[in-house]
């Protein structure tokens, strides 16, 4: 019998170490041959930018041919979706096995420019690309923390915007929101739940958006997420009545169909828009593809920036979103790599991918291409180069974004599902968030 | 303990047969044939294993993941910040385990009572038993995350069709309620796991079944017990070595339970129905902070170990006096 139980407190840590301490291995060693030869292969991890990950193969081969024809390096390409990259990059990092170059979401920079696995672009890495100059001031310093080398550059652009369906707001009388006032007033008259239309859809579920929205809506209130020495700050009254105005327009403004608390990524609310259920949707450019594919042509709606409220101390109406492009640390062909970065964030390049990825030029001077509606290329230009802010440049951004934006999921969860959220609840609950990320920054 | 493996006992003649001699010489090939099972487990239980500790030690976190060995020391910090009940950290932690003991409870329980009752039903002979019995198995066989994301799909408030079913035909309740968020979630999750398991302990208690002689239940029979009598004074005695395994490992495998939350709540889960392996991946993973990571599941193998060592010794002793 004792033999019996030896053998289980032996066995039943080995089952549980399956679950626990798995930590699969993934990513290929970089490269094949010598570096400064012509048989020098990049591994490129891309995002994915388009409407599925074959349209982005699609979409980048003939480009990256066109690279290998230039300057005979071949590059390996992988694109990855967004619910897969950052685990990817994790390991990549962890295991120091990685791709030469990789996208990653602009907002992660600071957070994976912590991990010192990826290539700072000094003074003369930042020559060989192009310069500095080239960029968008705005969307440069997300590249890295502010004082520091970035260690990733900007790749494609993308700002939030107020998209309006143009025929329902005809038909109700109404000219587009400037102030968030109107924009409420608006939503509440082109609600009518016993037909299923509501005012506005939301990505309540989904945690990335939420934060985001905390961040913009905390930022018109002249509030910060961290102080000056990157400790958070997420209870100050301007971030917890940021957050209050946002859930309210479902618990009290009722414009948002409490079934959005569902809606676990931005694709949702966007179809619904196009379908008709809704009259506004508030998005990133990108959410083009997605209105198109859903069979509304753009000359159907209009975009204005989100809306500030009357008192609001700044008219921020976005982040500077988007994604950049880094270059691991530990990879055999810096030369190689940075001459793809270069060729990547060059004019003809960024021309040829804003289309169809839906972006933003990230280059001075460079003009909107992403859609033929003029009054929507304008707009959107003018939010990324005016209105934009920059999500916290701080090491610990990541884990705002993860803390806070689940936190808003259960509140919206909780409204949904017939509770209420005080202003209280939300200092409570961002309370706890603030000493997660405490605790864990150490 | 004994061994099992002795080498023969050496005989007294005066000069060894060639027999012997040739089995004295291979008295290696034991340990030789031991040798690869045992570096294997060592590689890959004990090693990660010991790695998880020795993290669980440690400050790991983003600053220092591109070279882990260089993170610094920080002795019980991370024990400490989980198991403090009134932090953040800890507090979340030990709801997150207060629900999957119950979680582990319900699903254990309801799982082996359907499991039982569908076992016993089954072993009578009758038309087209073996079909009912694939029937009752295709849970099992159906891919996890095909079988889970379905659920996620049934379960949804507008589309989904249960509401559909319950709400729509049914007529029950008056609007559509949520199964994915607030407070159902654990409702929901505790149903899509039952339905996961149950045909594990039918099939184990199906088999045990097998090996009870059916004249035992002829012989009660001819005293005059009745089914009930019967189940509870032959079938459950009979049954018991395969039910101590039975519960025991769906008990551990329920309480690890990290692909049901994965797949059916997505990104998105609900504070109800927050298990501790995911907690776990969500306080390591998408926090980058894999030192406390690790203090948590080191805490949870403790956990296990203790249940586990105590039950065993419960049910054996139990055992010996019967």
């Amino acid at each position: 019998m004792r033999v019996r139980t030896a053998f289980a407190l032996v066995a039943v840590p080995a089952l549980l170490l399956a679950t626990s301490a798995c930590s699969g291995k993934s990513g290929s060693a970089s490269g094949s041959g010598t570096a400064g030869g012509s048989d020098v292969t990049l591994t490129y991890w891309a995002s994915n930018q388009g409407t599925s990950l074959d349209n982005d193969k699609e979409v980048l081969t003939p480009v990256l041919d066109a690279f290998t024809q230039q300057t005979g390096i071949k590059v390996k390409l992988e694109v990855i979706g967004w619910h897969d990259l950052q685990t990817r990059i994790q390991t990549a990092v962890t295991s120091g096995q990685g791709p030469d170059v990789v996208n990653i979401g602009n907002t992660w920079a600071v957070s994976l420019q912590a991990t010192k696995a990826f290539l700072p672009l000094d003074a003369s890495a930042m020559k060989t690309i192009g310069g500095s100059d080239k960029f968008v001031k705005t969307a440069l310093d997300t590249g890295g923390a502010a004082g520091t080398d970035p260690t990733s550059v900007p790749l494609y652009g993308l700002a939030y915007g107020m998209y309006y369906n143009k025929a329902m707001f005809a038909a109700a009388g109404l000219q587009p929101p400037t102030t968030w006032e109107d924009m409420v007033a608006d939503a509440k008259k082109l609600t009518d739940p016993s037909k299923g239309q509501y005012g506005m859809a939301l990505a309540a579920g989904s945690y990335t958006e939420n934060n985001h929205f905390a961040f913009i809506d905390a930022a018109q209130n002249g509030a910060d997420l961290f102080d000056s020495s990157g400790k958070p700050t997420f209870t100050s009254d301007g971030v917890v009545n940021g957050i209050v105005r946002y859930l309210d327009l479902m618990q009290t403004d009722k414009v948002v169909n409490p079934s959005n608390a569902q809606y676990d990524n931005g694709t949702k609310a966007v179809a619904d828009f196009a379908t008709g259920k809704v009259a506004m949707i508030l998005n990133q450019n990108n959410a083009d593809a997605t209105i198109k594919k859903n069979g509304m042509t753009s000359d159907k709606y209009g975009v204005v920036a989100f809306p500030a409220p009357k008192d609001a101390k700044s008219q921020v109406a976005s982040h500077v979103a988007g994604i950049n492009i880094s270059v691991f640390k530990n990879t055999k062909h810096k030369d190689q790599a940075l001459q793809f970065l270069k060729y990547m964030t060059s004019a003809d390049v960024q021309g040829q991918l804003d289309k169809p990825f839906s972006a933003l030029p990230v280059l001075k001077d460079a003009k909107a291409v992403f859609t033929d509606n003029a009054q929507e290329a304008a707009t959107f230009t003018d939010i990324y180069n005016k209105r934009a802010k920059p999500l916290p440049l701080v090491p610990a951004e990541d884990q705002y974004e993860s803390t806070v934006g689940k936190a808003m999921n259960a509140m919206f969860a909780s409204i949904a599902t017939g509770g209420t959220v005080s202003a209280a609840d939300v200092k409570a609950a961002l309370q706890t968030a603030q000493d997660q990320v405490a605790a864990s920054v150490g | 303990m004994t061994t099992t493996l002795q080498r023969p006992r050496k005989a007294p003649p005066a000069s060894p047969g060639p027999h012997d001699r040739r089995r004295r010489a291979r008295w290696w090939l034991p340990y030789a044939l031991l040798a690869p099972a045992v570096l294997m487990e060592l590689l890959i239980h004990l090693v990660p294993m010991l790695t998880g500790i020795w993290m669980s030690f440690t400050q790991l976190t983003k600053f220092f993941i591109s070279s882990w060995t260089e993170a610094p020391f920080v002795g019980l910090k991370n024990y400490r910040v989980a198991l403090d009940v009134h932090g953040a950290v800890g507090s979340s932690l030990l709801r997150s385990f207060g629900i999957t003991c119950a979680y582990t409870m319900l699903v254990v329980v309801i799982s082996w009572v359907l499991g039982m009752a569908a076992a016993v039903v089954l072993q009578r002979p009758f038309r087209g038993r073996s079909g009912v019995r694939t029937l009752f198995l295709v849970p099992y066989a159906v891919p996890m995350y095909a079988g889970v994301i379905t659920w996620n799909f049934m379960l949804q408030r507008d589309t989904g069709v249960i509401n559909h079913l319950l709400v729509d035909d049914l007529g029950i309740g008056s609007g559509k309620p949520f199964w994915l968020i607030g407070s159902r979630a654990f409702t929901s999750i505790v149903i899509v796991a039952i339905w996961r398991l149950w045909p594990f302990a039918f099939l184990m208690l199906m088999a045990g079944l097998q090996s009870v002689p059916s004249d035992v239940y002829e012989a009660s029979a001819m005293d005059g017990a009745h089914a009930f009598r019967q189940w509870r004074s032959i079938t459950l005695p009979m049954l018991r070595p395969v039910n101590v395994v039975l519960v025991l490992v769906m008990s551990l495998w329920v309480f690890n339970d990290f692909n049901t939350p994965y797949v059916l709540f997505g990104t998105a889960q609900p504070a109800a129905g927050d298990l501790i392996s995911f907690h776990i991946y969500n306080a390591s993973f998408l926090t980058w902070n894999f030192g406390a990571g690790s203090a948590m599941s080191v805490l949870l193998l403790l956990f296990l170990l203790l249940v586990t060592g105590v039950y065993l010794t419960v049910v054996n002793r139990r055992s010996q006096r019967a």
